[in-house]
Protein backbone atom coordinates (compact mmCIF):
# COMPACT_ATOMS: atom_id res chain seq x y z
CA UNK A 1 0.00 0.00 0.00
CA UNK A 2 2.64 2.24 0.73
CA UNK A 3 4.91 2.34 -2.75
CA UNK A 4 2.10 3.56 -4.96
CA UNK A 5 1.78 6.23 -2.11
CA UNK A 6 5.08 7.28 -2.80
CA UNK A 7 5.50 7.37 -6.25
CA UNK A 8 2.68 9.66 -5.61
CA UNK A 9 4.49 11.83 -3.09
CA UNK A 10 7.31 11.66 -5.53
CA UNK A 11 4.94 13.09 -8.62
CA UNK A 12 3.81 16.13 -6.28
CA UNK A 13 7.03 17.01 -5.29
CA UNK A 14 8.44 16.52 -8.34
CA UNK A 15 5.51 19.69 -9.54
CA UNK A 16 7.00 21.64 -6.38
CA UNK A 17 10.54 21.43 -7.79
CA UNK A 18 9.19 22.65 -11.40
CA UNK A 19 7.12 25.20 -9.64
CA UNK A 20 9.62 26.52 -7.57
CA UNK A 21 11.93 26.94 -9.82
CA UNK A 22 10.19 28.74 -12.33
CA UNK A 23 8.87 30.96 -9.55
CA UNK A 24 12.95 31.79 -9.12
CA UNK A 25 12.98 30.44 -6.00
CA UNK A 26 16.68 29.47 -6.88
CA UNK A 27 17.72 25.78 -6.51
CA UNK A 28 18.69 25.33 -2.54
CA UNK A 29 15.76 26.65 -1.05
CA UNK A 30 13.51 24.71 -2.26
CA UNK A 31 15.12 21.33 -1.27
CA UNK A 32 15.66 23.16 2.33
CA UNK A 33 12.25 23.73 2.29
CA UNK A 34 11.41 20.43 1.63
CA UNK A 35 13.72 18.96 3.85
CA UNK A 36 12.73 21.02 7.07
CA UNK A 37 8.58 21.67 6.27
CA UNK A 38 7.81 18.13 4.77
CA UNK A 39 4.42 18.81 3.72
CA UNK A 40 3.04 19.74 0.07
CA UNK A 41 -0.21 21.90 0.50
CA UNK A 42 2.16 24.66 2.72
CA UNK A 43 5.13 24.53 0.22
CA UNK A 44 3.03 24.93 -2.64
CA UNK A 45 1.14 27.86 -0.91
CA UNK A 46 4.30 29.55 0.00
CA UNK A 47 5.78 29.31 -4.32
CA UNK A 48 2.30 30.69 -5.14
CA UNK A 49 2.28 33.70 -2.91
CA UNK A 50 5.90 34.63 -3.49
CA UNK A 51 5.27 34.05 -7.16
CA UNK A 52 2.40 36.76 -7.19
CA UNK A 53 4.44 39.24 -5.61
CA UNK A 54 3.29 38.71 -2.19
CA UNK A 55 5.43 39.32 0.53
CA UNK A 56 6.97 36.49 2.83
CA UNK A 57 5.05 37.71 5.75
CA UNK A 58 1.32 36.57 4.01
CA UNK A 59 3.43 33.24 2.58
CA UNK A 60 4.82 32.17 6.15
CA UNK A 61 0.83 33.30 7.61
CA UNK A 62 -0.67 31.19 4.84
CA UNK A 63 1.84 28.14 5.27
CA UNK A 64 1.36 27.92 9.30
CA UNK A 65 -2.02 28.24 8.78
CA UNK A 66 -2.27 25.18 6.68
CA UNK A 67 0.02 22.90 8.67
CA UNK A 68 -1.67 23.92 11.20
CA UNK A 69 -3.43 20.68 11.83
CA UNK A 70 -0.16 18.96 12.53
CA UNK A 71 -0.56 20.10 15.62
CA UNK A 72 -3.99 18.25 16.75
CA UNK A 73 -2.84 15.57 14.63
CA UNK A 74 0.17 15.05 16.45
CA UNK A 75 -1.52 15.54 19.81
CA UNK A 76 -3.66 13.03 18.68
CA UNK A 77 -0.83 10.08 18.83
CA UNK A 78 1.72 11.99 21.02
CA UNK A 79 0.90 8.87 23.61
CA UNK A 80 2.61 6.17 20.92
CA UNK A 81 6.01 7.86 20.96
CA UNK A 82 8.63 6.37 23.45
CA UNK A 83 12.10 7.57 24.47
CA UNK A 84 13.97 10.24 25.72
CA UNK A 85 12.50 14.06 24.25
CA UNK A 86 15.34 14.28 20.80
CA UNK A 87 13.95 10.97 19.68
CA UNK A 88 10.66 12.08 19.60
CA UNK A 89 11.53 15.33 17.65
CA UNK A 90 12.94 13.64 14.96
CA UNK A 91 10.25 10.77 15.12
CA UNK A 92 7.20 13.55 14.92
CA UNK A 93 9.05 14.88 12.26
CA UNK A 94 7.76 12.00 10.05
CA UNK A 95 4.15 12.67 10.73
CA UNK A 96 2.51 14.10 7.46
CA UNK A 97 -0.97 13.20 6.34
CA UNK A 98 -0.76 10.19 4.41
CA UNK A 99 1.70 8.17 7.25
CA UNK A 100 -1.04 9.52 9.68
CA UNK A 101 -3.66 7.86 7.84
CA UNK A 102 -2.22 5.12 6.88
CA UNK A 103 -1.15 4.76 10.43
CA UNK A 104 -4.99 4.69 11.60
CA UNK A 105 -6.13 2.23 9.27
CA UNK A 106 -4.71 -1.02 10.99
CA UNK A 107 -6.89 -2.48 13.44
CA UNK A 108 -5.98 -2.35 17.14
CA UNK A 109 -4.76 1.14 17.79
CA UNK A 110 -2.26 3.35 16.50
CA UNK A 111 1.51 1.48 15.56
CA UNK A 112 3.91 4.20 15.59
CA UNK A 113 6.75 2.21 13.48
CA UNK A 114 4.22 1.82 10.84
CA UNK A 115 4.03 5.61 11.01
CA UNK A 116 8.00 5.82 10.56
CA UNK A 117 8.46 3.33 8.13
CA UNK A 118 6.00 4.79 5.61
CA UNK A 119 6.58 8.40 7.04
CA UNK A 120 10.27 7.25 6.35
CA UNK A 121 10.06 6.64 2.64
CA UNK A 122 7.34 9.45 2.44
CA UNK A 123 10.23 11.59 3.01
CA UNK A 124 12.95 9.95 0.66
CA UNK A 125 9.95 10.41 -1.78
CA UNK A 126 9.38 13.89 -0.94
CA UNK A 127 13.32 15.20 -1.41
CA UNK A 128 14.49 12.87 -4.81
CA UNK A 129 10.76 14.24 -6.44
CA UNK A 130 11.90 18.04 -5.41
CA UNK A 131 15.45 17.58 -6.74
CA UNK A 132 14.22 15.62 -10.18
CA UNK A 133 11.62 18.79 -10.63
CA UNK A 134 14.31 21.65 -9.70
CA UNK A 135 16.42 20.20 -12.33
CA UNK A 136 13.40 19.33 -15.02
CA UNK A 137 12.31 22.89 -14.34
CA UNK A 138 15.80 24.30 -15.26
CA UNK A 139 15.01 23.17 -19.01
CA UNK A 140 11.26 24.37 -18.99
CA UNK A 141 11.88 27.86 -20.03
CA UNK A 142 8.91 30.37 -19.78
CA UNK A 143 6.62 29.11 -16.81
CA UNK A 144 3.67 31.45 -18.47
CA UNK A 145 3.73 30.35 -21.63
CA UNK A 146 3.21 26.91 -20.76
CA UNK A 147 0.47 27.42 -18.41
CA UNK A 148 2.15 26.76 -15.08
CA UNK A 149 -0.17 29.84 -13.47
CA UNK A 150 -3.07 27.52 -14.30
CA UNK A 151 -1.08 24.26 -12.19
CA UNK A 152 -1.71 26.27 -8.68
CA UNK A 153 -5.41 26.50 -8.75
CA UNK A 154 -5.74 23.35 -10.00
CA UNK A 155 -3.64 21.82 -7.22
CA UNK A 156 -5.18 23.60 -4.55
CA UNK A 157 -8.53 22.28 -6.06
CA UNK A 158 -7.25 18.60 -5.71
CA UNK A 159 -6.19 19.73 -2.17
CA UNK A 160 -9.08 21.14 -1.50
CA UNK A 161 -11.59 18.33 -2.34
CA UNK A 162 -10.71 15.44 0.05
CA UNK A 163 -11.23 17.97 3.39
CA UNK A 164 -14.80 18.33 2.14
CA UNK A 165 -16.27 15.70 4.68
CA UNK A 166 -18.15 17.79 6.77
CA UNK A 167 -21.10 20.09 6.07
CA UNK A 168 -18.84 22.40 8.66
CA UNK A 169 -15.65 22.22 6.02
CA UNK A 170 -18.08 22.90 3.17
CA UNK A 171 -19.19 25.96 4.10
CA UNK A 172 -15.82 26.85 5.51
CA UNK A 173 -14.74 26.85 2.27
CA UNK A 174 -17.33 28.54 0.61
CA UNK A 175 -16.81 31.96 3.30
CA UNK A 176 -13.41 31.32 2.76
CA UNK A 177 -13.17 31.28 -1.15
CA UNK A 178 -15.52 34.11 -0.71
CA UNK A 179 -13.93 36.06 1.31
CA UNK A 180 -10.71 35.83 -0.63
CA UNK A 181 -12.97 36.83 -4.29
CA UNK A 182 -14.41 39.80 -2.13
CA UNK A 183 -11.06 41.00 -1.42
CA UNK A 184 -9.11 40.47 -4.44
CA UNK A 185 -9.55 44.02 -5.76
CA UNK A 186 -8.80 45.98 -2.70
CA UNK A 187 -5.70 44.32 -1.06
CA UNK A 188 -2.18 43.31 -1.71
CA UNK A 189 -1.58 39.25 -2.74
CA UNK A 190 -1.28 36.98 0.38
CA UNK A 191 -4.28 39.58 2.26
CA UNK A 192 -6.97 37.77 0.53
CA UNK A 193 -6.04 34.23 1.86
CA UNK A 194 -5.05 35.16 5.33
CA UNK A 195 -8.42 36.73 5.66
CA UNK A 196 -10.19 33.84 4.03
CA UNK A 197 -8.57 31.55 6.71
CA UNK A 198 -11.07 33.73 9.31
CA UNK A 199 -13.49 31.70 7.37
CA UNK A 200 -12.43 28.54 9.69
CA UNK A 201 -13.31 30.52 12.82
CA UNK A 202 -17.01 31.66 11.49
CA UNK A 203 -17.33 28.04 10.11
CA UNK A 204 -17.02 26.19 13.20
CA UNK A 205 -20.11 28.45 14.79
CA UNK A 206 -21.75 26.50 12.43
CA UNK A 207 -24.05 23.48 12.58
CA UNK B 1 17.93 38.21 3.61
CA UNK B 2 15.72 37.52 0.91
CA UNK B 3 11.93 37.05 0.80
CA UNK B 4 12.27 33.63 -0.22
CA UNK B 5 14.81 32.55 2.53
CA UNK B 6 12.86 34.25 5.53
CA UNK B 7 9.65 32.08 4.32
CA UNK B 8 11.61 28.93 3.89
CA UNK B 9 13.21 29.08 7.18
CA UNK B 10 10.24 30.91 8.98
CA UNK B 11 7.47 27.78 7.58
CA UNK B 12 10.32 25.27 7.93
CA UNK B 13 11.05 26.28 11.98
CA UNK B 14 6.81 26.89 12.24
CA UNK B 15 6.33 23.08 10.88
CA UNK B 16 9.07 21.29 12.98
CA UNK B 17 7.16 22.60 16.12
CA UNK B 18 3.85 22.38 15.20
CA UNK B 19 4.59 18.40 14.46
CA UNK B 20 6.40 17.91 17.73
CA UNK B 21 4.24 20.15 19.67
CA UNK B 22 2.15 16.83 20.81
CA UNK B 23 5.17 13.82 21.08
CA UNK B 24 7.20 15.71 23.05
CA UNK B 25 5.37 18.19 24.90
CA UNK B 26 2.07 17.18 25.33
CA UNK B 27 1.91 13.51 25.53
CA UNK B 28 -1.86 12.61 26.39
CA UNK B 29 -3.35 15.83 27.13
CA UNK B 30 -6.16 16.62 24.44
CA UNK B 31 -6.57 19.94 22.26
CA UNK B 32 -8.87 21.78 23.86
CA UNK B 33 -12.62 21.52 22.16
CA UNK B 34 -12.48 25.31 21.71
CA UNK B 35 -9.63 25.40 19.83
CA UNK B 36 -9.86 22.05 17.85
CA UNK B 37 -12.90 22.61 15.66
CA UNK B 38 -11.31 26.01 14.21
CA UNK B 39 -7.97 24.29 13.56
CA UNK B 40 -10.04 21.43 11.65
CA UNK B 41 -11.50 23.78 9.19
CA UNK B 42 -8.64 25.95 8.68
CA UNK B 43 -6.76 23.60 5.80
CA UNK B 44 -10.10 23.65 4.14
CA UNK B 45 -11.02 27.57 4.12
CA UNK B 46 -7.67 28.47 3.26
CA UNK B 47 -7.52 26.27 0.30
CA UNK B 48 -10.16 27.40 -0.97
CA UNK B 49 -8.97 30.89 -0.47
CA UNK B 50 -6.12 29.69 -2.36
CA UNK B 51 -8.05 28.14 -5.99
CA UNK B 52 -10.03 31.66 -5.70
CA UNK B 53 -6.57 33.61 -5.55
CA UNK B 54 -4.63 32.05 -7.98
CA UNK B 55 -7.47 31.04 -10.61
CA UNK B 56 -8.59 34.57 -11.24
CA UNK B 57 -6.39 37.07 -8.47
CA UNK B 58 -4.43 39.76 -10.66
CA UNK B 59 -2.79 42.88 -9.54
CA UNK B 60 -5.74 44.41 -7.53
CA UNK B 61 -8.11 42.78 -9.56
CA UNK B 62 -9.82 40.25 -10.41
CA UNK B 63 -8.29 39.05 -13.62
CA UNK B 64 -10.66 36.12 -16.33
CA UNK B 65 -7.79 34.62 -18.43
CA UNK B 66 -6.44 30.77 -19.79
CA UNK B 67 -6.03 30.25 -16.35
CA UNK B 68 -9.78 29.28 -15.80
CA UNK B 69 -9.52 27.44 -18.98
CA UNK B 70 -6.58 25.30 -16.89
CA UNK B 71 -8.55 24.89 -13.73
CA UNK B 72 -11.48 23.24 -15.89
CA UNK B 73 -9.56 21.27 -17.47
CA UNK B 74 -7.87 20.22 -14.36
CA UNK B 75 -11.29 19.92 -12.77
CA UNK B 76 -12.17 17.42 -15.20
CA UNK B 77 -8.93 15.36 -14.45
CA UNK B 78 -9.64 15.20 -10.67
CA UNK B 79 -13.14 14.43 -11.22
CA UNK B 80 -11.67 11.45 -13.47
CA UNK B 81 -9.39 10.19 -10.20
CA UNK B 82 -6.25 11.38 -12.10
CA UNK B 83 -3.29 11.13 -9.53
CA UNK B 84 -2.11 15.19 -8.64
CA UNK B 85 0.69 14.94 -11.06
CA UNK B 86 -1.14 14.39 -13.80
CA UNK B 87 -3.62 17.05 -12.87
CA UNK B 88 -0.99 19.79 -12.99
CA UNK B 89 -0.04 18.49 -16.58
CA UNK B 90 -3.47 18.95 -17.70
CA UNK B 91 -4.05 22.40 -16.40
CA UNK B 92 -0.82 23.68 -18.05
CA UNK B 93 -1.44 21.91 -21.00
CA UNK B 94 -4.73 23.43 -21.30
CA UNK B 95 -4.24 26.87 -20.38
CA UNK B 96 -0.58 27.06 -22.65
CA UNK B 97 -3.24 26.11 -25.41
CA UNK B 98 -5.94 28.38 -24.71
CA UNK B 99 -3.32 31.06 -25.02
CA UNK B 100 -1.66 29.92 -28.33
CA UNK B 101 -5.55 29.96 -29.98
CA UNK B 102 -6.61 33.45 -28.31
Amino acid sequence: MIAPIAVAAAAFALSFGVLARSAGMGWVAPLVMSATTFAGSAQFAVVSVLNGAGSAAAAIAAAVMLNARYAPIGISIASSFRGPAPRRLVQSQLIVDESWAMTLRRRGGFDVHVLLGAGGLLYLAWNAGTLLGLVLGAVVGDPNRLGLDAAFPALFLALLLPQLRSGRAVSAALLGGGIALVLIPFSPAGIPIIAGAGAALLGSGTK
Amino acid sequence: MSAVWISVIAVGAATVALKAVGPVLLGQRPLPSWLAGPVALLAPAVLAAFVVTAAVGGDRAIVADARLVGVGAGAIAIALRAPILAVVVVAAAAAAVARLIT
